[in-house]
């Protein structure tokens, strides 16, 4: 009885420790696919010109490290072409997340806020099948001369119908920020 | 089995026919088991075929004598009233002498040592415990552990919403209590505020509420407390027995359905099995819809067991599963989303009432097997082992912006191997010991298949605790316990850091031999880590007269770092925020010291429990503010925090009494109060619950068919200390920068609840009824929020709701 108690004790420890041998394979690594880590807006003016190429990099994504952020000096009273292009260079080669928002464009939609001052308008001219605007491309059109920061926000999963959302009004847009950078602007 | 039985009856039946010889006699002694001494006054009885031949009454030295009994195979039946009786088969061939041990107490087989109000002859435990039992669960058949034990003075909950509720003890919570189910230490990730328990309240049958580390056999790292839920023993005679229970309630517009089956065998043997269903859909506030806060339990379970006096073994699965829905209002994006949704006086998302458990959801399974047996040693006492296997599955979703939405956001599968082996030893007439040791093997697996970076690494963990205690009577009155541990516990990560943040944290100079090799921007690196912890209680419990108790509790408790508290790195998207470990981290050792005064007056009309205490936690592992307190990101700002250790002192009182004013009516009052201080920041320790007054009303009335009718009261203070966690942020405001203060500290205003339930039985038959029980919660619909309900700022907590439920014994 007491050979076979310790038998059954023995083996079971052995169990329960065999299990630790277990391969010591080394994870994969996890490259985070959802992540916007640049953000580069390009204004064409419409008489024609210099491409202004404002800039936001954040190659550690949620690490420490802020952003990198460009912005750009503006002539007074143009009018200027905007595209948006979004990407994760964590990825390599890397990923140009502006394809999928543009897929998903009834859940998702940029605005431009021009903050202190800096004299800026914007139109949409790209929509989704409702009829609601996206914001990948859009019409920038500068005032008189002045200094401010211009923020553009992405929101996924907003209320695309609520006032004034259509008009580029973020206050009552609701649903999460994808990106939300804020890219200084001198207009001279 | 069956061939020895057969036998045994043929015996019986052949001897009935051939012996007429009637003129032997039979001698004996009846003893203790344990002890070996005579039992006094046993009744001894000669069965043959169930009926009484001739009985005798042991003397002063534990013998009796029978004369004149015939020759052949019968039944003897051994009764004491200190003593479980026994019937042993028995051979009379001319004059016969038979010894026949008895076990000198009632115990419950695979009873938990450790329960204070179950007086065991000879020891008592020395340590204060609170027990809800099967009639007070039933009514919380369909919600869960965490919503049932706050009907126990000083403990609450932590809740994520009204479905994620995790008990806390005298303030602390998560990895600081120890949940015991069937015996068996649960290992569900219980790491995480939004990790509910994975335990289907219907499987117990009581549920104890040890606060403290009294229970040194299950760990030593109960800084908080150590809860017990444990299912009645199996049936250990022919029988057959069930039970269901079906609930239907409006908020929610949901239910559950339980039902367990028990059948026993004369050889012992008991079986049960036993499920449990529940659907919800959205719960509702008093003004509005909570979206998405629906949610879905599957769990069964089956045992089969033996349980002889000698020995036992039994087998046991259980299968937990659900589904829970969290609200969508709080699924929010950076800090300006944040400050959107704290602001907004409804919830931004208010959809239709709908069946729907979508985005975000949580989805857990929990499997475990227990394997267990026990063998009495002759004068010594009762070995038992037992080996564990859990494993758990946790998936949660989230509305994904760039990858399919059925992809989980966390996968993480956690297998955990436990062997215990016990020994106690109760053959000393006035001491009890206990001693053994645990060892576990857990590990854990993040599914890469997220594509989100891991929250919980890759980890192995080996632990071997060993202890061993000693429960004595000093004197009839006095009753001493005490008990040590250690633990060994080795913790093998492999864990991938951002380049940056390794540098950030500065790692690469403190921690520079874990790194394995540079992946990318992201750094390999394998930590390993061994913490060796001491645990101690000592109990003394005085009876100063019959009437009155005094229980002086001290309690030791080491407890190593967790593994969010070891590698969180990131965004925790229930909280808005970045939340990072920290590989420092050393254990946190707490003091308790608790005094409990309990007694019975004005002839047991009026009971009472008054339980003050002080816990001081050294190196208490807490989760505060960084120093930069905002980390930017291109999805803007965030608020950030790291676990970081302090000392913290937690002061703390809770009282129960209940007064009979007659045969009907019963009063019944819970009061607690507790302060919790950082005492090196010298401010107070966040999430401490406020203090809280409950008051019961009861009508009963055995004659009208169990009418049992009852008004709740339950009033909960403002808690007015706590640490500003305030920060500040940057929005846009018509067009201009704008610094606003967050305020995500500041508790919700006090609320006073007010309940009312009822029960009415009714008799079917010999051992069927049917029990028909009605209550309403929250009666005048108040709108309140809970300070430890992290949905706070952005709903408010439940309405009214109205149950029926249904319950049938058979």
């Amino acid at each position: 009885m007491k050979t076979i108690k310790f038998l059954f004790l023995t083996a079971l420890t052995g169990i329960l420790f065999s299990c630790s041998s277990d391969d010591d394979a080394t994870p994969d690594p996890i490259n985070e696919e959802e992540v916007i880590t640049t953000l580069n807006v390009t204004l064409s003016p419409n008489g024609g010109g210099t491409n202004i190429v404002l800039t936001s990099v954040d190659l550690d994504g949620d690490g420490p490290n802020d952003p990198v952020i460009n912005g750009g000096i503006l002539a007074a009273n143009t009018t200027y072409t905007g595209s948006i292009v979004a990407l994760n260079e964590l990825e390599n080669p890397a990923e140009d997340i502006t394809e999928e928002v543009a897929e998903e464009d009834d859940e998702h939609q940029f605005f431009f806020q021009p903050v202190d001052g800096v004299e800026i308008t914007t139109t949409y001219v790209d929509f989704d099948d409702d009829g609601n605007p996206l914001g990948i491309n859009f019409t920038l059109t500068t005032g008189d001369a002045s200094d401010g920061t211009l923020r553009i926000t992405l929101r996924h999963l907003l209320d695309k119908f609520a006032a004034g959302v259509s008009g580029g009004d973020i206050t009552n847009a609701g649903g999460d920020t994808d990106v939300e950078v804020d890219y200084p602007i001198t207009i001279q | 089995m069956r061939l020895f039985l057969i036998t045994t009856l043929l015996l019986i039946g052949f001897s009935e026919a051939f012996s007429q010889e009637c003129k032997s006699t039979l001698t004996g002694e009846v003893v203790d088991f344990h002890s070996g001494a005579p039992l006094i006054g046993a009744t001894v009885t000669v069965l043959d075929n169930g009926n009484v031949k001739k009985s005798a009454i042991t003397d002063l030295n534990g013998k009796f004598l029978i004369k004149n009994v015939c020759d052949g195979n019968f039944e003897l039946e051994v009764s004491h009233p200190e003593c479980q009786s026994k019937i042993i088969p028995i051979e009379i061939d001319k004059n016969t002498f038979k010894k026949v041990r008895l076990e000198h107490h009632l115990e419950k087989l695979n009873e938990v040592i450790i329960i204070g109000d179950q007086t065991e002859k000879g020891v008592t435990k020395a340590t204060s415990v609170q027990t809800l039992k099967a009639t007070q669960i039933e009514q919380f058949s369909d919600a869960s552990l965490g919503d049932a034990l706050r009907e126990i003075s000083g403990v609450s909950s932590l809740n994520t919403g009204s479905t994620i509720v995790k008990p806390v003890i005298q303030g602390l919570n998560s990895s600081r209590i120890l949940i015991i189910t069937n015996n068996i230490r649960l290992q569900d990730q219980e790491w995480g505020i939004e990790h509910a328990p994975n335990v289907d309240l219907n499987t117990a049958d009581r549920l104890t509420v040890i606060k403290g580390s009294g229970a040194l056999q299950y760990g030593g790292d109960a800084i908080g407390g150590v809860v017990l839920a444990n299912p009645a023993p199996l049936a250990r005679k022919d029988t057959l027995f069930g039970k269901t229970i079906l609930s239907g309630s409006s908020n929610g517009r949901g239910g559950s359905i339980t039902s367990s089956l028990d059948k026993g065998f004369n050889n012992g043997i008991g079986v049960r099995v036993q499920g449990t269903y529940k659907r919800f859909g959205d719960f509702r506030a008093p003004d509005y819809l909570l979206t998405n806060t629906g949610s879905e339990q599957k769990s069964f379970s089956a045992t089969v067991g033996i349980n002889k006096f000698l020995y036992g073994a039994e087998v046991y699965y259980s299968y937990f599963d659900t589904k829970l829905g969290i609200l969508q209002a709080a699924d929010l994006g950076n800090v300006t989303d944040l400050i959107r949704a704290i602001n907004a006086p409804v919830p931004e998302i208010i959809e239709d009432f709908s069946y729907d458990i979508g985005l975000p959801r949580q989805e857990v399974a929990h499997h475990l097997v227990k394997l267990s047996s026990y063998l009495r040693l002759e004068r010594l006492g009762r070995l038992k082992l037992q080996y564990s296997f859990q494993f758990n599955d946790r998936q949660e979703f989230d509305d994904r912006s760039f990858i399919n939405d059925d992809v989980p956001v966390v996968d993480l599968e956690l297998t955990t191997h436990n062997l215990d082996l016990l020994l106690e030893v109760d053959s000393f007439e006035n001491s009890k010991i206990t001693a053994g040791v645990n060892g576990l093997f857990q590990e854990n697996f993040a599914d890469p298949v997220t594509q989100v970076r891991r929250v919980i690494p890759d980890y192995e963990k080996y632990s071997l605790g060993a202890f061993a205690g000693i429960a004595h009577n000093i004197t009839e009155s006095l009753l001493v316990d005490i008990g040590a541990r250690i633990d060994f516990t080795h913790i093998d990560a492999q864990k991938f850091y951002r380049g940056t943040f390794f540098e950030d944290r500065g790692y690469d100079v403190d921690f520079a031999d874990i790194v394995v090799e540079q992946v990318g921007s992201q750094i390999l690196t394998n930590p390993v880590f061994d913490y060796t912890t001491f645990s101690a209680t000592v109990g003394l419990s005085h009876d100063i007269n019959e009437n009155l108790e005094l229980l002086f509790n001290y309690g030791l408790a080491s407890r190593p770092p967790n593994p969010s508290e070891l590698f969180s790195e990131g965004l925790n998207q229930a909280a808005v925020a970045f939340e990072l470990g920290d590989l420092r981290i050393q254990e946190e050792v707490a003091n308790k010291l608790a005094v409990t005064f309990k007694g019975s007056l004005f002839d047991q009309r009026f009971n009472f429990n008054l339980t003050p205490y002080a816990n001081f936690i050294n190196d208490y592992i807490v989760l505060e503010p960084s120093e930069d307190g905002v980390i930017t990101t291109s999805r803007g700002a965030f608020q950030e925090f790291e676990y970081i250790q302090n000392d913290a002192r937690l002061l703390g009182v809770d009282f129960d009494a209940s007064y009979d004013f007659n045969d009907y009516f019963q009063l019944k009052t819970s009061f607690s109060y507790l302060r919790g201080d950082d005492t090196v920041r010298d401010r107070p320790l966040i999430n401490i619950p406020s203090s809280n007054l409950f008051n019961t009303i009861t009508y009963k009335n055995k004659k009208l068919k169990n009418l049992n009718l009852q008004l709740k009261s339950e009033i909960f203070f403002e808690q007015t200390r706590f640490p500003d966690n305030n920060f500040t942020a940057q929005i846009v405001e018509n067009n201009q920068f704008v610094d606003v203060l967050v305020d995500v500290s500041t508790p919700p205003p006090g609320y006073h609840l007010l309940h009312f339930d009822s029960s009415i039985k009714f008799d079917l038959g010999d051992i069927t009824n049917l029990e028909l029980g009605f209550s309403v919660d929250n009666i005048f619909d108040t709108s309140y929020r809970q300070y430890l309900n992290r949905f706070r700022f952005f709903a408010d907590d439940l309405g009214r709701n109205f149950t029926l439920r249904l319950k049938l014994n058979y």
